[in-house]
C-alpha cells in the first residue's frame, strides 16, 4: 500500500510576483552600490548591511516560499536567524568592552 | 528513490531546511571571523578591499539574483504541469551559474596575477592585515564558489529527473529542495558582496 503525504501548500506563486521581487532586489543592489561609493563612515557599513538584510528577507519570504508555506519552516528559520544575531551581538559586546 | 512507495514531502523539506541552517551557521561563523579581523585591522582591510573589483562583484550579484528568480519560476512551471518551461528555466539557471564561475575565474586570475594570493611574496611585504584579508577573501568566496558547483550538479540532476518524468506536477519536492539550496547560495552572496566589495 502506498502512503503519500503530498505537499500541503496549494499556493502556486504567479511568475509576475517573481519578476517584481527581482526588480526590487536589483533596485536594492544598485542602491547599496551607489550609497557605499559615498564616504559616510560607519553609516556606510550600517546601510550596506541593512540593505543586504532586506534583500535576504525578500529571498527567504518569496523565493524560498516561507510566506506561503506551512508556518513550521518560517518559525524554525526565524529561530536560527535570532540565534545568529545573538552570537554576533555577544561576540561584539566582548570585543567592545574587553 | 521511493522503493517502498512511501513519501512525506513535509519531512523532506524540513530535512532540507535543517541542512540549510547548518550552512547558515557555517557562513555566519566566517562572517564573524571576518568582522573581528576587520575591527582589529581597519586600515589594512580598508586598503585591501579597495583592490577588489566592484564591477565583477556587482555583475555576479545581478547574475545570481536573476538565476534565483528563474529557479523559483521553474517551481511554478512544474506545478502547472508545464515540463517544457520547467526544463528551460532550469537550463537558464545552470547557464547563469556557469557565467558566475567564468567571472570568478577572471576575477581570481587578476588577483593571482598581482600576487595577492595567500603565501605570496607581495602579501608578505604588505603585512599581517592584508594577508588576513586576502586569506579570508579566497577562503570565503572559494567556499561559496564550491557551493555554486554543487548547485550546478544538483540542478542538473533535477533537470534530468524532470526530463525522465520522475519530477511531475504532483511530485516536485526534489525540485523544491534543489531550488531552496540554490536560493541559499544566493543569500550567502547577498552578504558576501557588500562585506568584501562594497564596504572599504
Amino acid at each position: 500500500m502506498k502512503h503519500i503525504m503530498a505537499n500541503k501548500n496549494n499556493h502556486i506563486v504567479p511568475y509576475r510576483t517573481y519578476v517584481y521581487v527581482l526588480l526590487i532586489l536589483l533596485f536594492l543592489t544598485a542602491t547599496s552600490v551607489i550609497v557605499t561609493n559615498i564616504e559616510l563612515g560607519t553609516l556606510t557599513v550600517t546601510t550596506a548591511l541593512v540593505l543586504a538584510s532586506l534583500k535576504s528577507i525578500l529571498v527567504f519570504a518569496i523565493f524560498m516560499h516561507l510566506k506561503f508555506d506551512q508556518p513550521v519552516y518560517g518559525i524554525m528559520t526565524g529561530g536560527v536567524i535570532i540565534l545568529i544575531i545573538i552570537v554576533i551581538l555577544i561576540t561584539f559586546l566582548d570585543y567592545f568592552f574587553r | 528513490m521511493h522503493a517502498n512507495g512511501h513519501r512525506d514531502d513535509t519531512a523532506s523539506k524540513i530535512g532540507m531546511w535543517l541542512f540549510i541552517f547548518t550552512e547558515m551557521l557555517l557562513f555566519a561563523g566566517l562572517f564573524i571571523v571576518y568582522s573581528v579581523y576587520r575591527y582589529r585591522n581597519p586600515v589594512a582591510f580598508h586598503l585591501a578591499a579597495e583592490e577588489l573589483s566592484t564591477f565583477f562583484g556587482t555583475l555576479n550579484t545581478v547574475i545570481l539574483l536573476i538565476s534565483s528568480m528563474t529557479v523559483a519560476m521553474s517551481l511554478t512551471a512544474i506545478r502547472k504541469g508545464d515540463n517544457k518551461h520547467t526544463m528551460l528555466l532550469l537550463g537558464i539557471t545552470i547557464l547563469l551559474a556557469l557565467a558566475f564561475l567564468v567571472n570568478k575565474y577572471f576575477e581570481w586570475g587578476a588577483k593571482i596575477e598581482h600576487g595577492l594570493v595567500p603565501g605570496s611574496e607581495t602579501l608578505k611585504e604588505l603585512g599581517h592585515g592584508d594577508t588576513l584579508f586576502f586569506g579570508l577573501y579566497f577562503f570565503m568566496t572559494g567556499l561559496h564558489a564550491f557551493h555554486i558547483i554543487i548547485g550546478i550538479i544538483i540542478l542538473s540532476v533535477v533537470l534530468h529527473f524532470v526530463r525522465k518524468g520522475r519530477i511531475t506536477s504532483d511530485n516536485f519536492v526534489f525540485l523544491e529542495n534543489g531550488g531552496l539550496y540554490w536560493h541559499l547560495v544566493d543569500v550567502i552572496w547577498i552578504f558576501l558582496f557588500p562585506l568584501f566589495y562594497l564596504i572599504t
